[in-house]
């Protein structure tokens, strides 16, 4: 399982905050602390600053690389945004993402060719949202064809097959899930990835949600996930399903995380 | 005229079986179809309101309120009087061009309809040029953008002088909203209000039209 740490996110005020002030030392911090507590893969998303964006993206991808020697998860809506973060990344970063909004797809396209990248494709069609399995899995196929008919590797593709709120429909947790092992049965090779807190939007105890959603992506063998790597309950609970579903040889993860004091039984 | 206590109730509690039922029962024993909206429905869909912009209702809660109120003005309809006011004031609606999210833009339209708002939904990836013509064609009282995307944002500003450019922005009233919307864009913008959510999103309606 490949984990993106979430944290460095302007929609959070405390890290806002610190881009405003370009506070070094506190975004290297949450860096640091994500890093340390398992993340693959940084995230960075600036997308509050509007019209500064770029400009804040551009600081935190150089902020964040000096801080911690892992990649990072290049995060935005924005094509030119995305552009010029990545001219600043050192070694091979995901570009959170593309889908197949054909202004996104078309302006994104030379630039996740123009080095080597992960690509994030995100299943929104031309007008619409998906809401069905079928409609995730339709837009997933096409986004994956697109992209590897120019060229780009299936392996470095992670189709994001779009969490939405059960609250507001209760199949919506079976459509992402039904999705997923479907792509991952349809491309081998293909990576998914979907971030979690979306599922639980407009419901209580929002955290018991996410992990037994977490869970479940695991189940339906999800390869990738957005998530607060600091949070140790979330943590434990990949760490033990990952176990179950034989993917943790003689549970040394699980048993090394729980010497260290990363995880604990409550 | 009769409790409407037990409407009230129902629902509050999205019991919709019990509701219709009760709607009925106002209607026999003699209550006029307006009084049953305006003090039995519209009361409990207030509080609704109140209730999950306070955190104590969840949103599905508040969907199923507001389909069991749907249900009960189903109930109504052919007893209202002809051009029977069961509008508090006329709104168009819609996620601004280029986004197509529109689960909260939903949540809001729903609310604002259950508060007796008539609603004008226009649906997602809504043009500034879309929303004036469709505010010249049903002259709203407010028109309400949403956005969830900081790239998308921009779109309120074109639709708002868009408006200006048609010579129609001081008719209506701007309202907007979406995860990366902040009071602090709202003035920036110059939309007259901003709401957090979908409940306070129907208190701040009706503080724009001067509803009590």
């Amino acid at each position: 399982m490949i984990i993106v740490g979430e944290k460095i996110n302007t929609s959070r005020r405390s890290i806002a905050e610190a881009v405003e002030n370009r506070d070094v030392s506190y975004i290297a911090g949450v860096a640091r602390e994500q890093a340390e507590a398992g993340a693959h893969y940084i995230d960075v998303n600036a997308g509050t600053f509007l019209e500064q964006e770029a400009k804040c993206l551009c600081w935190l991808v150089e902020t964040v690389q000096s801080a911690v020697g892992l990649p990072l998860c290049i995060d935005s809506p924005d094509p030119r945004a995305l552009s010029e973060a990545m001219k600043r990344h050192k070694g091979e970063p995901i570009i959170n993402s593309i889908s197949l909004e054909t202004k996104r797809f078309r302006s994104l396209l030379p630039v996740v060719t123009s080095q080597p990248c992960h690509v994030v494709a995100l299943c929104v069609a031309e007008t619409s949202m998906p809401t069905t399995v079928e409609e995730r899995v339709q837009v997933g196929s096409e986004l994956i064809n697109r992209l590897t008919d120019v060229g780009f590797p299936l392996e470095r593709i992670y189709v994001d097959l779009l969490v939405q709120p059960v609250s507001v429909d209760t199949r919506m947790g079976i459509a992402t899930l039904g999705a997923i092992a479907r792509i991952m049965n349809d491309f081998p090779g293909v990576n998914t990835i979907c971030g979690l807190s979306n599922i639980s939007f407009g419901l209580p105890a929002r955290r018991l949600i996410n992990r037994s959603f977490l869970t479940l992506c695991l189940a339906y063998n999800l390869s990738a996930v957005i998530l607060d790597p600091t949070d140790k309950q979330l943590m434990a609970t990949l760490l033990a399903v990952e176990m179950l579903l034989t993917r943790d040889d003689y549970c040394e993860n699980f048993i090394n995380a729980y010497q260290s004091g990363r995880i604990s039984d409550r | 005229m009769s409790d409407l206590k037990a409407l009230i109730e129902a629902v509050i509690k999205g019991d919709i079986k019990s509701a219709t039922v009760e709607t009925q029962k106002a209607l026999d024993s003699g209550n006029n179809a307006q009084d049953i909206l305006d003090k039995g429905l519209l009361v409990a869909m207030d509080e609704v309101g109140a209730m999950f912009s306070s955190g104590q209702l969840f949103v599905p809660q508040m969907l199923r309120s507001a389909k069991t109120m749907q249900e009960c003005i189903k109930v109504l309809e052919p007893f209202f009087q002809e051009g029977g006011a069961i509008s508090k004031g006329k709104v168009i609606i819609g996620t601004v061009k280029g986004d197509l999210h529109d689960i909260g833009k939903n949540l809001v339209s729903m609310m604002m309809e259950g508060s007796g708002f008539r609603m004008f939904d226009l649906g997602v990836d809504v043009s500034p040029e879309r929303f004036v013509q469709k505010t010249q064609e049903i002259e709203p009282d407010i028109v309400a953008m949403s956005a969830l995307l900081s790239t998308t944002m921009p779109s309120m500003r074109q639709t708002i002088e868009a408006l200006e450019q048609a010579g129609i922005r001081e008719k209506v009233k701007v309202m907007i909203g979406g995860a990366p919307v902040t009071e602090k864009y709202a003035r920036e913008i110059q939309a007259d209000c901003y709401a957090p959510d979908a409940g306070s999103a129907v208190t701040k309606a009706k503080g724009l039209l001067d509803i009590l």
